[in-house]
């Protein structure tokens, strides 16, 4: 199987450095890069009767939206990058959707970013990255 | 005594009793005084009117020496029928319920649907409330402990009919271009009579459906709510000393604002931070109860005891067994909504490759809204030495929390108002969607349902409105009339897909995902 890195991707700087990172280290071991990107989404979630009615017309839109606003943007301009890319929108909790990706394409390691705050509420919910080492099927790495 | 007389005729309209007895409290006497003016005319324009539907609708025969309302006997027939023709369906599938709940069955590419849970609490939120906390109340204070075992008989018998018009709802949906649908009664009984060569008829009862749910949303699901949640917030701010005694208006408006934020202006924050709420208020509830309960664990068994004696001897109640077993179907199948075909407006809208999951997924309903809330009302009632007390609605309720919990009556008050709030945006979304049947998917005709429906808010707050919720309660079971004679005609279909379904389980074509 051949070497596969997922990038776990948000839109912001952050994301854009491990993007970045991957890129880099992809190039020198000759792997492809697999870009995620998650719309965060419970199951378990309250909706009203009407929101029940439009969601999957608005779930149509969400993906279309990530899809022509992010990703699409994204991979035309790595297209010379001279490195596979791969982009993945999907929904769910971040870290394990990121987790699920890498088990299925076999990935050899998982490539984030992290925001770098020590604020409180990291303290308290814990972070993508926090999660994400604790859970990970594979090494992962955190570009600060 | 003219306010005792009035109050045991209301209480032969079932659904009214709770109205009756809250509307008794001497701290609320004010409000008919101080509203005599507006709310006496309305009560006389519309009095004969709903009279007239309400007698007919909850037509009463004499049974064992009671009143037994044909409507009931109605609903609790077609409950039975249903359990026997689809083979205690509810009780087979309960676990496989469970699991569709659980997303055991969902597959992970279709995460950002909406889920079963989701369908599930969002039709609860519509179901779960003053049913659970005044009717059960008024059930053993009338029917005495025995009322709860009929109670969750037909409870459970009511799974059944959850599931068949659930399933229908699902089965018969409009889908349109945009991926929204309409679904509900209206539509299976347009579209499933006409597969059975009776397209006229289908129609017909699909129109008598529609303006029936309108009146309903209209009344029960949002005047009657309103004035209950009123009337619970007078009387913990003070009763007649408070501030608010004599301007329903004012809470009226306040609330139909927020109605409105949330059904017109779209504003979802608001809705999502009551149906987070609610269910967390059941859970305090339902918490609450069984702490009382473990509290008395040497009295449970003498509770079921009660229960037992009273359901097969009657001993001390009007009616005797008859009369027990009258009032826990009654209040079981007001409190549940089984077989009226709301739900199933609901559940319509949920994207599933098998209709016939939606219906697993609703039989829950009926469990947990009668089965269990309602019997932990009951069981507290009578481990808490409270039956017997004169007193009875949530009066009898919050007393008997309070023997335990002296704070629980302030909760039980925010309850009851969110338990309100979380019911009128259900039932605006049902009314909404009956009136769109009606008058066409058109959103300038959606804007005048939802004014309307603000401004009901407002009059149901403001006023004592006998006539007109008698008028809306019937409006509501008169539902229960098409949607049953579907049920019937349309239940091969429902059966037809539980054997697609069960070959497909067997054969293994739908197995649980593998969850990491």
């Amino acid at each position: 199987m051949s070497n596969v890195f997922i990038v776990g991707y948000d839109g912001t700087k952050d994301g854009r450095r491990a993007l970045d990172f991957a890129l880099e280290r992809a190039k020198s071991q000759n792997a492809a890069v697999h870009i995620v990107y998650v719309l965060e989404w419970s199951p378990y979630s309250f909706l009203t009767p009407e929101e029940l009615e439009k969601r999957h017309a608005r779930r149509k839109e969400e993906v279309e939206l990530a899809s022509n606003q992010i990703m699409s943007p994204l991979l035309k301009e790595l297209e010379g990058s001279g490195v596979t890319v791969e982009g993945i929108i999907r929904y769910g909790k971040i870290p394990e959707v990121i987790c699920d990706v890498a088990k299925k394409a076999g990935a050899t390691q998982i490539i984030v970013g992290r925001n770098g705050g020590s604020d409180i509420a990291a303290r308290f919910f814990g972070s993508v990255p926090g999660t994400l080492v604790q859970i990970a099927p594979v090494p992962i790495t955190v570009v600060p | 005594m003219g306010d005792i007389c009035n109050f045991w005729r209301l209480l032969k309209t079932p659904g009214l009793a709770v109205a009756a007895l809250i509307t008794l409290l001497p701290s609320t006497v004010w409000a008919q005084e101080a509203a005599m003016g507006i709310d006496e005319k309305i009560n006389t324009a519309i009095a004969p009117v709903s009279n007239f539907i309400a007698y007919y609708i909850f037509y009463t025969v004499p049974v064992g020496g009671t009143d037994f309302p044909l409507i009931v006997g109605w609903l609790v027939i077609a409950a039975s029928v249903f359990t026997l023709y689809f083979g205690f369906i509810q009780f087979r599938y309960f676990g496989h319920a469970i699991s569709l709940v659980k997303g055991d069955y969902s597959d992970p590419d279709d995460a950002g649907e909406v889920s079963h849970f989701q369908a599930l609490a969002t039709a609860l939120s519509g179901t779960v409330g003053l049913g659970n906390i005044a009717g059960v109340a008024v059930a053993v204070s009338i029917g005495g402990a025995g009322a709860t075992f009929w109670m969750i008989l037909a409870g459970l018998l009511g799974m059944a009919s959850k599931f068949t018009e659930c399933t229908l709802g699902v089965k018969f949906r409009n889908e349109y271009g945009d991926g929204t649908v309409s679904g509900g009664p209206m539509y299976y009984l347009e579209k499933g009579f006409a597969l059975k060569n009776m397209p006229g008829l289908g129609k017909g009862l699909g129109i008598f459906f529609a303006i029936c749910c309108i009146g309903g949303a209209v009344g029960g699901g949002n005047m009657f709510q309103a004035n209950q949640s009123f009337k619970q917030f007078v009387t913990v701010t003070g009763g007649d000393a408070s501030f608010f005694a004599d301007k329903g208006w004012l809470f009226g408006i306040v609330m139909a604002v927020v109605v409105g934020v949330v059904i017109i202006g779209g504003i979802k924050s608001i809705a999502r931070v009551t149906e987070k709420v609610v269910p967390f208020m059941a859970v305090i509830y339902v918490g609450a109860a069984l702490v009382i309960i473990v509290m008395n664990y040497d009295m449970v068994g003498w509770a079921f005891g009660e229960i037992f004696t009273g359901a097969f001897t009657g001993a001390g109640v009007a009616g005797g067994v008859v009369g027990a077993l009258i009032q826990g179907f009654k209040r079981a199948a007001f409190s549940n909504e089984a077989g009226i075909g709301s739900a199933s407006i609901a559940h319509s809208a949920v994207r599933t490759k098998e209709p016939i999951t939606e219906g697993f997924v609703s039989l829950l309903e009926p469990f947990i809204d009668t089965v269990v809330i309602c019997t932990m009302t009951a069981l507290v009632i009578i481990i808490t030495g409270k039956l017997g007390s004169g007193l009875t609605g949530v009066d009898l309720t919050s007393s008997a929390f309070e023997s335990a919990f002296s704070w629980f009556p302030y909760l039980l008050a925010v309850a009851v108002i969110l338990f309100a709030f979380s019911t009128m945006i259900s039932w605006s979304y049902y009314g909404l969607k009956a009136w769109t049947y009606l008058v066409g998917e058109d959103k300038k005709m959606e804007l005048v349902f939802k004014i309307g429906f603000c401004l009901f808010v407002i009059l149901g707050s403001s006023m004592t409105l006998g006539p007109v919720i008698d008028f809306s309660d019937s409006m509501i079971f008169a539902m229960a009339i098409p949607n049953i004679i579907g049920l019937y005609v349309l239940m091969p279909f429902v059966k037809a897909e539980l054997e697609q379904y069960t070959a497909k389980l067997a054969s293994g074509e739908i197995r649980k995902f593998k969850h990491s």
